[in-house]
């Protein structure tokens, strides 16, 4: 006897798009009841109801569950439908084509991995037909097939079918979306939907259904280089657990990680997990997973861990195509919150290079703003360092979205790294940070015994706005309260480690600003806090203390910014007070952030007593 | 298998983002299949603890066996679990004789409010499943409710892969739903795969009949079924073609529309 070889079950997401009353959810419904998936009695209740109501009833009526859906004869949210078909799940969302319901559209398809795209044989390609098939490319929808619908309205003739294919595979072929198949089908009448067309003879490709099962399970990523996005850190028992998706690659016990953008590196101690026995030592793309390292090392939500031989992109800018489905218009210059995978940072609109026309995919330039289902590129800049990766080689880590006030405004996909001016110390940093070499002390030993995390305050400002004196009053409060604090001042590298600098060196800030960047790293490494001014390089206090940023990272920088007018204060200052002031003020508003910041732990009881722990 | 772990990882992933994102979530358990599956996919994803509370909101009208299931499983796992119930509906004499769909707001609806309200919880988690009725295939997996309940279908917010929504104005709140994409067949494949404890009431048990959901005893009835362990229900669901929930008597009509816009499970 021999065995018939049973195929494991699998799930497949399909997402029907096209524009609105071509005929999306009367074709679900064919497909549902030329199958035999629907519940007892469904058909007939839907009837019954369109009956009693004096309408001709439809098969959309089985999925558009909303009274106002059927009422108005469309869809207006996405709906998950399920079926069995030859031992393969289906996941059929039905994407609603209205073009206000845009973003609901794009929240279905956003689930897929193929798609169904409609054409109403009748009208022709319309203006969400390409919508609908531009935004499958942006959205990473590659598998799709094109079905022509409502034949039987056009007399099931072959040369309105060849007109539309032609016409819109030219359409596809400009952005390069190749679908598999266009079939002419008629879904009122169930022509090509589960049964071959006995009027369409000239038609020989699959039905509808034929064309479902041809659709393949997502090619694995799990042959990519490692990326795996932490989404949070936890410490409920002994275990602290690194949790997060595996979003391309593989990992198991004793691989190295390297975490970016913090540069930070351990390795893979153990594979957590609940109920599985024996406990894994591995895993692979899709798996939402924890690990435990051999170094406890600071690590947040949002960066990405890899391998050291493929690491991810870091930059404060890239370049990207993004649609936009905000309530109010996107605008250059303003302020959003940037999601990429798990990393939320601010960031803002630098430039818009041009709006695209989806109708004809002509290119508008110059302007200032995106509107509501617009399609744009566009160069975002974050306000603090973000790994990624280009969406053309990493999907889940080379696409974000962006959110608007509470909601979720927009989405896209990076098609360029952007170099910023910080590029080349960030790589010096990276270099200098695999190669460090570490004694038995750990960061985390040294915060536990001081009762603080290593970090640097550092005070911006012109000149004569006291920075010096706030300095010297913030170093000697903290030395009081009993934590580990030290004044690092320019003059003191002037004459010593910069000696050797020329007179034209040491008018420009660059090489100036990398050495103190880089004593102020040796600094924090020792767990110090460390108090600094931008002093040394007077007026050009902006560019200097970017650069003390980047060669500190990711040891927290607290900016204090001090001025005697109404100025601009660099980017990512935390504490602006005006000019000479209150000290003693000064501070204690310094000494609030650090806490709210996570650098100083509480005192325990009457005396400084701090118990720190990562 | 594979299906089913695809699945799990989805709704840990779902679950860690709701712990992360809210400072003041709850989980609702009815002890029935799906919520007891939620139940272990949070163990699942918390490594054998579960970092929030379990509300049942208590219509006094559930099947006994399964407050005696509830408090087992409370002890054996260490939940801390939070019980609701609309004492002034019900001292008021309020029961499905009334009206189905004013007993299930009063009861359910209302409780359910009443327990979110005191508790100031911004974040719930629910095990509704998109198969279940229309309404519900409609549903985002971070869902917001208004002050009131009330759920805008005609304006949900835009989910994007991975993306949710997971901030919002003061005085709203999310639903968050891990397990929309689980069909019934799946949970109980799940259940099979993982060894999860569930009510025998699911099981027939010598009379020729079970029950496929469970609700209040009034208004869910059980099926013709002989099906005696979990494989023989998964065979039985795989051949049956009756719908799920044509036990349970609030799906009547546009019962369920009406239930859930005003802030129904």
């Amino acid at each position: 006897m021999t065995m018939t070889e049973i195929k494991p079950p699998e799930n497949l997401n399909i997402v029907i798009v096209g524009h609105v009353d071509h005929g999306k959810s009367t074709l679900l419904g064919r497909l549902y009841a030329d199958t035999g998936s629907l519940p007892d009695g469904k058909l007939e209740k839907v009837q019954a109801i369109c009956k009693q109501q004096g309408k001709e009833f439809e098969y959309a009526f089985l999925f558009d569950a909303f009274l106002e859906e059927q009422e108005q004869g469309i869809t207006i949210d996405t709906a998950r439908t399920f079926f069995m078909w030859k031992e393969r799940q289906y996941i059929i969302i039905d994407a609603p084509g209205h073009k206000e319901f845009l973003k609901n559209m794009i929240s279905g398809a956003a689930r897929a991995e193929a798609a169904l795209l409609l054409i109403d044989a009748l009208e022709g390609v319309k203006e969400q037909s390409k919508k609908h098939g531009y935004l499958l490319s942006l959205l990473g929808v590659r598998q799709f097939a094109v079905v022509v619908n409502k034949m039987d309205l056009v007399g099931y003739r072959q040369d309105v079918f060849d007109g539309i294919e032609k016409e819109y595979r030219e359409f596809l072929g400009q952005f390069k979306a190749v679908p598999s198949q266009f079939i002419p089908v008629s879904a009122k009448l169930g022509d090509n939907i589960a049964n071959r067309s006995a009027t369409m003879s000239w038609y020989g490709g699959p039905t509808v259904l034929d064309t479902l099962s041809a659709f393949s399970k997502e090619a694995a990523r799990s042959e990519q280089p490692l990326r795996l996005s932490v989404q949070d850190v936890y410490k409920f028992d002994a275990r602290r657990i690194i949790t997060g998706r595996i979003t391309a690659g593989r990992l198991k016990v004793g691989d190295h990680l390297v975490f970016s953008p913090s540069n930070k590196r351990a390795n893979i101690r153990t594979v957590e997990a609940f109920n599985i026995e024996p406990q894994p030592t591995e895993g692979q793309a899709g798996q939402s997973i924890g690990v435990t390292l051999d170094e406890q090392i600071f690590v947040e939500r949002g960066e990405i861990a890899s391998h050291q031989e493929h690491l991810p992109s870091v930059s404060t800018a890239f370049r990207a195509n993004l649609f936009w489905l905000g309530k109010r218009p996107l605008e250059k210059g303003r302020k959003y919150l940037l999601r990429v995978a798990t990393k939320e940072v601010d960031c803002e609109v630098a430039l818009i290079h041009r709006i695209i026309d989806t109708m004809d995919l002509a290119q508008q330039q110059g302007s200032s703003t995106v509107n509501k289902n617009q399609v744009a590129e566009l160069t975002l800049r974050t306000k603090a360092p973000v790994a990624f990766d280009l969406s053309a080689s990493f999907e889940a880590t080379g696409r974000f979205v962006l959110v608007d006030e509470y909601d979720i405004a927009g989405g896209g996909i990076i098609t360029e790294l952007v170099h910023d001016d910080q590029e080349f110390l960030r790589e010096e940093a990276r270099r200098r940070d695999f190669a460090w070499v570490k004694g038995e002390v750990t960061v985390e030993d040294r915060a536990q015994q001081y009762g603080h995390r290593a970090a640097v305050v550092l005070i911006t400002g012109g000149r004569h706005t006291g920075k010096s004196f706030l300095a010297r009053n913030l170093e000697g409060r903290l030395v009081a309260d009993g934590r580990h604090a030290y004044l690092l001042d320019g003059e003191n590298l002037r004459r010593g480690l910069d000696a050797d600098l020329s007179e034209e060196e040491r008018g420009q800030t660059t090489e100036m600003a990398r050495r103190y960047g880089e004593v102020a790293r040796l600094l924090t490494d020792t767990g110090l806090i460390v108090v600094s001014t931008t002093n040394p390089f007077g007026l050009a206090y902006r560019e200097s203390s970017q650069a003390i940023r980047t060669l500190v990272h990711p040891a927290p920088v607290i900016a204090v910014h001090m001025s005697k007018t109404e100025e601009e204060p660099p980017p990512n200052t935390d504490v602006v007070l005006s000019g000479p002031t209150d000290f003693d003020a000064a501070t204690a508003r310094i000494l609030d952030e650090l806490k709210r910041r996570g650098v100083l732990a509480q005192a325990i009881g009457a005396k400084p007593i701090f118990q720190y722990s990562i | 298998m594979q299906h089913l772990r695809q699945l799990e990882d989805q709704s840990v992933y779902i679950l860690r983002e709701a712990y992360k994102h809210f400072d003041n979530l709850g989980m609702l358990w009815s002890m029935g299949k799906d919520s007891t599956v939620l139940l272990w996919l949070a163990r699942k994803a918390f490594f054998g603890h579960v970092p929030f509370p379990l509300l049942h909101v208590d219509t006094s009208y559930k099947i006994p066996a399964m407050i005696e299931y509830r408090d087992r499983l409370a002890r054996e796992w260490r939940l801390n679990l939070v019980v609701g119930q609309n004492k002034q509906a019900l001292a008021a004499g309020m029961n499905h004789t009334m009206g189905r769909v004013e007993c299930c707001t009063a009861l359910k609806t209302n409780g359910l409010k009443q327990l979110l309200e005191n508790k100031g919880y911004t974040g719930v988690i629910l095990g509704v499943r998109a198969d279940e009725e229309g309404t519900r295939a409609k549903e985002r997996y971070f869902s917001p409710r208004d002050k009131h309940g009330d759920w805008d279908f005609r304006d949900q917010p835009p989910e994007l892969w991975d993306q949710y929504k997971t901030t919002f104005p003061p005085g709203t709140h999310i639903r968050i739903h891990p397990l929309l994409d689980w069909t019934e067949i799946n949970i109980w494949e799940y259940i099979k795969l993982e060894n999860i404890p569930f009510i025998d009431l699911y099981l027939d048990r010598g009379d020729g009949t079970r029950y496929r959901s469970l609700g209040c005893a009034p208004c869910t009835s059980p099926i013709k079924s002989t099906a005696k362990s979990v494989d023989d229900i998964i065979a039985e669901l795989r051949r049956t073609t009756v719908a799920e929930r044509s036990g349970r008597a609030q799906d009547e009509g546009r019962g369920m529309e009406l239930l859930r816009k005003d802030g129904y499970m």
